[in-house]
């Protein structure tokens, strides 16, 4: 009874894949999950009769296509449809389109600059040069710099080879490129305003920082690097909602032996003599295991569900230290009809695609200054997309569904607590924004859900309403991330592992961390591995 | 129709100004002497359509073969190798015939729309075939390939598609059925049938009405998300789904120059399709033969690891050359790595580990790849909606 091998805290994406793998090794276990459904951040909910909206996570593309097929998620249930294109909406009534056709991009980007429409080439080759960079070490545990370890030596070396294999411009061209901010890096490329912010979206989404703070390079890239087949940077929905995600995973898990509980709010993580024993819930339940892997973000890891007096101090101080900060909010909409646009025909395809209203990058950087000044942005960026028009199973015929993914919104107003107040002034900031460039489109609300990074933490546990689970800044990514010396997803305490998306590779909806946090566990036991390697990059 | 008053090497279907007018990447092919589109606007999103909503695909060109008489079973059951009376009235079978020496000739559909009223669809042309057969049967032969005009509806919100078209009760339809309904005062076929392996029709109806046809299909399907679909999306989703095609995966035995090309239905994988338990039937003996004998070659389908497409490629058993791809495909829905090959006996039976030796070229640059492969029994792609009877809404 209650007697595990395994026990992982957190029925999200990454906990639902690492207790896959650990359970498809023949290892009895059990997911424990607070909220009464799975999902985590990976949920679907029906809370307009009708209308299903993904709450929390809208996109799929980085959700590592080995795990996908490895679990035989498909056969689960799980299907990634892709959508394409996008635009940018301008004041002055046209807009930028995002082609997925090479041919009609250079067209478009060429009614706003011929020059940047030729460019696009180039800023497309360094861009993808930096992504092959990367990508061969999502499905791979970060080598620990300062480890003699023969596995840790050989890797370090082949990171090594990788980079100073570029050659010395490109070299540093890359040593530029993680460091700079994505308003920089656009600007050796581009010249149009509405062209550079179309683009610099993807370098502040989820991150506390603005288009002008160094290191938002690196955060495009962390959109750009995942896949919907083969289509590097190509991005697709989860049909029926982001929920299907972690069904398929549940069901993966489950057709493995592994058991789901669920209202199983962890109180604290059970160490004897130093090593991991099991976990106890608030309601007093304890369940006994020998690992225990935690898919909290670190903070909440080490300084929430770890007594303390478990844990050494340097590892109590990084947790502390370890930068999660709310920057975001979600809107889901319920809608009557489809939204019309000023200067986009609705029935062009761009519509399915991603949309926005930020037409320059100053814009973008004031946005970012109300974050500073401790509120939500009065022009905010908005990520905007209406999932309806390619998933038929998200609304009713003719109806729709739209995910407005606002950016910023601060973790603490002002410094105090969001008050319900707050949350209605956030919602009008993003709803009056649309209203501004959809004449019809406040008529066509029929239901609002609006998740201020408060409703976030407390319905989710992400901290700050962090939606990465840590900033994915330099300091924090590869063997920083969580914190140096922890980056291989053990913990100090023997039998405690870390599989969220605070651990490397980090987040969007990758399973990346589950899987590869589920690999070193099955090294430690001495038990065969289940977890694929990556595909090998061309 | 096409501008009579222009002798145009290729010809339009019935559906042309439609299609053209959708095309929008104007990027087209020839199939079978039409000018048919590849993609209409992103190959990519044109087969997630049939995956998540419903694709419409023109089926014009295929040829067809109206076969009537007091002898059309009989007929039929000498033409083909499978046993003709299985399939009822208002019930399609899918088909292969034979050469003399049991080599395939093509695959199609058989439709049987009466007690001995049946109809041929098949890939090649046959007039001259059918008539070879005809002798010592009571039966009238028609070429029928422009005289119904077709459309392929497939996907999952097809049935509703469809029912809001006036396919009454079409949910009720069985798969490999056939509804007759009245469209705009013409005679409308639904079959239940297609190429897709997800839930999906097939609709036909002559070609004066063909315009009309696809103008409100598309009307009633605008909030379903319904998508025009080129030939590019439909190649992805017939490998996925686990479907041959002729002159790709066979080589139509008739057009065979050199010795030894030609496959039998158990070189492709498609005994299930042959009855000796009914009499003479072209092939039969050489087939029989061949039963008792062996085969030549397998077809297999391989799960290939990684997510390079092995098309083309050489397939391995140690250092051995044991076969050749014909389709290969990375499967956007299942998430796997998908190729057909033809395997030399008696390697290539379920679960035979073989190696494909994959060429890829990246920037001019060319790379070998040796890629282990697995031989499944059945095709990746399982849509429980392909089955459900009552037909799903979405």
């Amino acid at each position: 009874m209650n007697q595990y091998d395994a026990i992982v805290i957190g029925a999200g994406h990454n906990g639902l894949t690492n207790g896959a793998y650990l359970a498809k090794a023949g290892l009895k276990v059990a997911v424990l999950e607070r909220n009464p459904y799975i999902g985590g951040a990976t949920v679907s909910r029906e809370l307009h009769k009708g209308w299903w909206y993904s709450n929390c996570s809208y996109v799929s593309s980085l959700l590592r296509p080995e795990i996908t097929r490895d679990l035989e998620l498909p056969r689960h249930g799980l299907q990634v449809v892709s959508f394409g294109g996008g635009a940018t909406f301008m004041r002055n009534g046209d807009h930028f389109g995002n082609y997925s056709d090479h041919d009609r991009h250079y067209r478009e980007m060429a009614r706003h600059s011929k020059r940047d429409a030729n460019a696009y080439d180039r800023y497309a080759a360094d861009t993808s040069l930096q992504t092959k960079l990367i990508r061969p070490y999502l499905m791979r545990t970060p080598p620990d710099p300062t480890s003699m370890k023969p596995r840790d030596l050989r890797d370090l070396l082949e990171f090594a080879r990788s980079f100073m294999g570029l050659g010395e411009e490109k070299l540093l061209d890359t040593i530029k490129f993680w460091t700079a901010s994505v308003g920089d890096y656009l600007h050796e490329y581009f010249e149009t305003d509405v062209i550079k912010a179309h683009m610099a979206g993807s370098g502040i989404i989820g991150t506390a920082l603005g288009v002008y703070s160094p290191g938002t390079a690196y955060v495009l890239l962390h959109h750009y690097m995942g896949d919907v087949d083969g289509n590097v940077g190509a991005w697709g929905f989860a049909r029926g909602g982001m929920g299907a995600i972690a069904d398929s995973l549940s069901k993966a898990f489950q057709s493995y032996g592994g058991e789901i509980i669920c209202d199983a709010n962890v109180d604290e993580i059970i160490v004897k003599n130093g090593k991991a024993a099991g976990v106890a819930l608030k309601d007093g339940t304890e369940y006994k295991a020998p690992i225990v892997v935690s898919n909290l973000d670190p903070k909440r890891t080490f300084l929430d569900i770890t007594n303390p007096a478990d844990l050494p101090k340097d590892v109590l101080k990084k947790a502390r230290n370890f930068k999660i900060r709310g920057s975001s909010g979600k809107l889901n909409i319920a809608l009557d009809g489809l939204p019309v646009f000023n200067g986009l025909d609705p029935r062009n395809r761009l519509m399915a695609g991603d949309l926005h209203f930020s037409d320059s990058l100053e814009r973008q950087e004031r946005a970012y200054d109300d974050w500073k000044a401790g509120t939500w942005s009065k022009d905010p960026y908005l990520d905007m997309m209406i999932p309806s028009l390619t998933d038929p199973t998200m609304a009713p015929p003719g109806k729709h569904m739209m995910s407005v993914f606002v950016q910023y919104a601060p973790p603490k107003v002002e410094g105090r607590e969001w008050t319900d107040e707050d949350k209605d002034g956030f919602e009008k900031s993003v709803i009056d924004q649309i209203s501004n460039y959809s004449p019809n489109f406040r008529d066509l609300i029929l239901h609002c859900e609006t998740r201020t990074p408060r409703e976030i933490e407390a319905e989710v546990g992400l901290t700050e309403g962090n939606i990465f689970m840590g900033e994915l800044t330099f300091d924090q990514l590869l063997f920083n991330r969580p914190f140096p010396g922890y980056a291989q997803y053990r913990s100090p305490i023997k039998g405690m592992y870390m599989c969220s998306s605070g651990t490397h590779p980090g987040g969007g909806v990758m399973a990346a961390p589950g899987a590869n946090a589920a690999r070193e566990i099955l090294a430690d036991l001495k038990k065969s591995n289940t977890v694929p390697g990556g595909y090998a990059d061309d | 129709m096409s501008d009579v008053s222009r002798d145009t090497m290729l010809l339009t279907t019935p559906f042309h100004s439609r299609v053209e007018a959708m095309c929008d990447l104007n990027d087209w092919g020839n199939w079978m002497g039409y000018t048919t589109p590849n993609a209409y606007f992103d190959v990519e999103l044109e087969y997630f359509a049939l995956r998540s909503t419903t694709g419409v695909f023109d089926l014009s060109p295929m040829n067809k073969y109206r076969v009537t008489g007091p002898d059309a079973q009989r007929y039929l059951d000498r033409l083909i190798t499978r046993d003709v009376s299985k399939i009822g009235v208002n019930r399609v079978g899918y088909a292969i015939w034979c050469d003399d020496n049991g080599q395939v000739m093509d695959d199609g559909t058989i439709f049987r729309l009466g007690e001995q009223d049946y109809r041929i669809c098949s890939y090649q042309r046959a007039d001259d075939w059918l008539a070879w057969n005809k002798l010592g049967f009571d039966v009238t032969i028609e070429n029928e390939s422009e005289a119904v005009v077709g459309l392929a509806v497939q996907g999952p919100t097809s049935c509703t598609v469809l029912t809001l078209l006036g396919c009454h009760d079409l949910n009720q339809l069985k798969p490999f059925g056939i509804a007759h309904y009245t469209f705009e005062g013409q005679p409308l076929m639904v079959s239940r049938t297609g190429f897709t392996g997800d839930l999906g029709y097939e609709v036909w109806i002559p070609p004066e009405s063909a315009e009309t046809l696809w103008d409100q299909l598309f009307q009633v399907g605008h909030d379903y998300l319904i998508k025009p679909i080129g030939s590019y999306a439909l190649e992805l989703a017939r490998i996925e789904a686990g479907f041959l095609q002729a002159n790709v995966d066979f080589m139509p035995a008739e057009e065979v120059v050199r010795v030894g090309r030609t496959r039998s239905p158990f070189e492709l994988g498609l005994s299930w399709l042959v009855d000796f338990s009914k009499p003479l039937f072209n092939g039969r003996s050489a087939l029989l033969k061949e039963q008792a004998n062996g085969s030549r070659y397998r077809f297999a389908m391989l799960d290939v690891e990684g997510n390079k497409p092995a098309e083309h490629s050489f397939i391995l058993k140690g250092d051995k050359q044991v076969g050749t791809v014909t389709s290969a495909a990375w499967c956007p829905t299942a998430k796997a790595n998908i190729a057909y090959a033809q395997i030399e006996m008696p390697y290539g039976a379920a679960g035979d580990e073989l190696v494909a030796e994959i060429y890829y070229q990246r920037e001019l640059h060319w790379t070998r790849l040796l890629a282990p492969c697995k031989v499944i029994d059945a095709p990746i792609f399982k849509s429980p909606k392909r089955w459900q009877t009552p037909a799903p809404p979405h």
